[in-house]
């Protein structure tokens, strides 16, 4: 059985790479294909782990790390994957997925997963925390950029758009939002997502959110004084 | 400038930006005209207004002590725990990080204003959360020393200012109950909890009973409780909604067989307004509604 396989594998190896991604979900969901909706961040997670943070899993709090806010928190399997294969947390793990004894919950929780810097679930307060790490970050001297990730549902919340002008009126070009964008918004973003964050003076782009090579440069690109947000478009939620 | 407890914030936030730079002033355009020129060019990059944008207030104040800072927020008591008060829960305290949130305010200190300026419901919610330390300050010494223990401490503590205050600072180490009238041994005892000294002692003058008075209604000071208790009444004085503390209260004496009741704010839709002593009058929590409200609490149990 590819479960039990991907198991045994995971003990011996050491070295992970996209493929095996996955695998990693199927540890967790049992399921061997995913909708689109599980993977709508995988993509996203992957090129921010493995080409855009300056993280080390040997470091998980350095000083002048990157931080990455999982903002949405929901369906976090594809984030556990991507922590697993980067070696911040055992693979071995994501078997006991949401068992009793588990650290790995339904959402993430800070206080028990290495290198998870929020603990999330409950939408639209990642954004604002970022403002204030942003701040800190300036304040102690630090460097270092702080990644949100938030999906387009998500942006109902209102509280990301008193986040989202605060961000902007403090210029804090540390800050980079992505909103993965499944159109699971009740009611629809009129005239684009990327409009409600250019119109506060945010620095945009909307990529493929499949395309690693397009999510690394609109990831990577940095505007002096303006926060940045990147919309990754991925199939509709199912 | 009168010194009030307010102003005393101010003058104290200046101080810990001056001693400490990992202090932080967390604000949403409320309290930003209490620092000067001067200080705002001084520690202006360390007192942050979001504007009018309460949950990102409280975010901010988060996301500023994940990264080590001290964080102090301050507003309208409804403004900074009602409005975001998920925040709290979730950026703030289930992300195991300290913070201090100063309020103004409180249950009648905005009387002309009216409802949606006053929350006597405060102190019952901050009550809620796991690991908050509550106080209820009496005095604007007595508010100087909350925040700065607070910001000293570990942990996250809520501070209630009031524009009441009473005469003197009646506590003598922070968190401990002082016994401010000793009646006879089982005389009834009165826990008066922040600044309605004045009204309970004029409402008690003439009764044998024991009047003690605490700025800390959580943690209670359970020993000092259990020590300066020692008749089977005890009536809970609280300048907030009506059986607020009773909880830490009957806790620390579940051991003893006792008749405890609440005198607070039973109505907050009251809908006057006046002064705040009239609207704390109409309450029932000045000198002569406590004394009435205290009849019941006052006649001795039958046996």
């Amino acid at each position: 059985m590819a479960h039990t396989h991907h198991i045994a594998d995971a003990q011996t190896r050491t070295e992970f790479d996209y493929s095996d991604l996955r695998p990693f979900m199927s540890m967790m969901t049992g399921d061997e294909k995913h909708s689109e909706a599980a993977t709508s961040t995988l993509d996203v997670l992957w090129t921010l782990y493995d080409r855009v943070l300056h993280v080390d899993p040997l470091e998980p709090n350095h000083p002048n790390r990157d931080r990455f806010y999982l903002s949405k928190g929901h369906g976090p399997m594809a984030y556990y994957a991507v922590l697993a294969a980067k070696g911040f947390i055992d693979p071995l793990l994501l078997h006991d997925f949401a068992a009793f004894e588990s650290i790995l919950g339904h959402h993430p929780d800070r206080r028990r997963i290495p290198g998870v810097e929020i603990s999330s679930g409950s939408l639209g307060q990642g954004l604002s925390l970022a403002v204030g790490a942003a701040l800190a970050i300036d304040l102690m001297h630090r460097t270092g950029r702080v990644f949100v990730l938030m999906g387009d549902g998500e942006l109902d919340e209102g509280s990301n758009h008193e986040a989202i002008a605060a961000a902007s009126r403090f210029g804090l070009d540390r800050v980079t939002a992505i909103v993965i964008d499944n159109q699971s918004s009740s009611h629809g973003w009129p005239g684009g997502i990327s409009q409600r964050f250019a119109v506060e003076g945010w620095s945009t782009d909307t990529v493929d959110g499949r395309n690693h090579d397009a999510i690394e440069t609109a990831l990577t690109k940095r505007v002096a004084g303006r926060p940045r947000a990147v919309v990754a478009r991925v199939g509709r939620k199912q | 400038m009168t010194d009030t407890m307010r102003s005393r914030f101010n003058s104290v936030a200046v101080d810990l930006l001056a001693s400490d730079e990992r202090s932080v002033i967390v604000l949403a355009a409320i309290g930003s005209s209490g620092f000067s020129a001067d200080v705002k060019a001084e520690f202006g990059n360390r007192i942050i207004d979001v504007g009018i944008r309460e949950q990102a207030m409280i975010g901010v104040a988060g996301g500023l002590a994940l990264e080590g800072m001290r964080p102090i927020v301050m507003s309208y008591a409804p403004f900074l725990v009602e409005r975001p008060y998920e925040q709290i829960k979730v950026s703030l305290t289930h992300q195991a990080v300290d913070a201090t949130l100063v309020s103004i305010g409180a249950s009648w200190d905005a009387s002309k204003e009216g409802r949606t300026h006053q929350a006597p419901e405060d102190v019952a919610l901050m009550s809620a959360l796991p690991g908050w330390t509550v106080r209820v300050p009496g005095t604007p010494e007595e508010a100087e020393r909350a925040i700065r223990q607070a910001h000293a401490a570990t942990g996250s503590t809520y501070i209630r200012l009031s524009s009441d205050t009473n005469e003197s600072s009646y506590e003598k180490e922070i968190g401990r109950l002082v016994t401010l009238r000793r009646g006879s041994d089982d005389a009834p005892t009165v826990l008066v909890v922040g600044p309605l000294v004045g009204e309970v002692l004029e409402a008690t003058a003439t009764s044998d009973v024991t009047v003690l008075y605490t700025a800390t209604p959580k943690p209670i000071d359970e020993r000092g409780l259990r020590a300066a208790v020692l008749g089977t009444d005890l009536a809970i004085v609280e300048p907030y909604l009506e059986g607020t503390s009773s909880h830490v209260v009957t806790s620390a004496l579940s051991d003893r067989a006792m008749r405890i009741t609440s005198i607070g704010v039973t109505d907050p839709e009251i809908a006057q307004y006046g002064s705040p002593t009239q609207l704390r009058a109409a309450h029932g929590l000045d000198a002569a509604g406590i004394r009435s409200r205290l009849g019941r609490s006052l006649t001795p149990m039958p046996v």
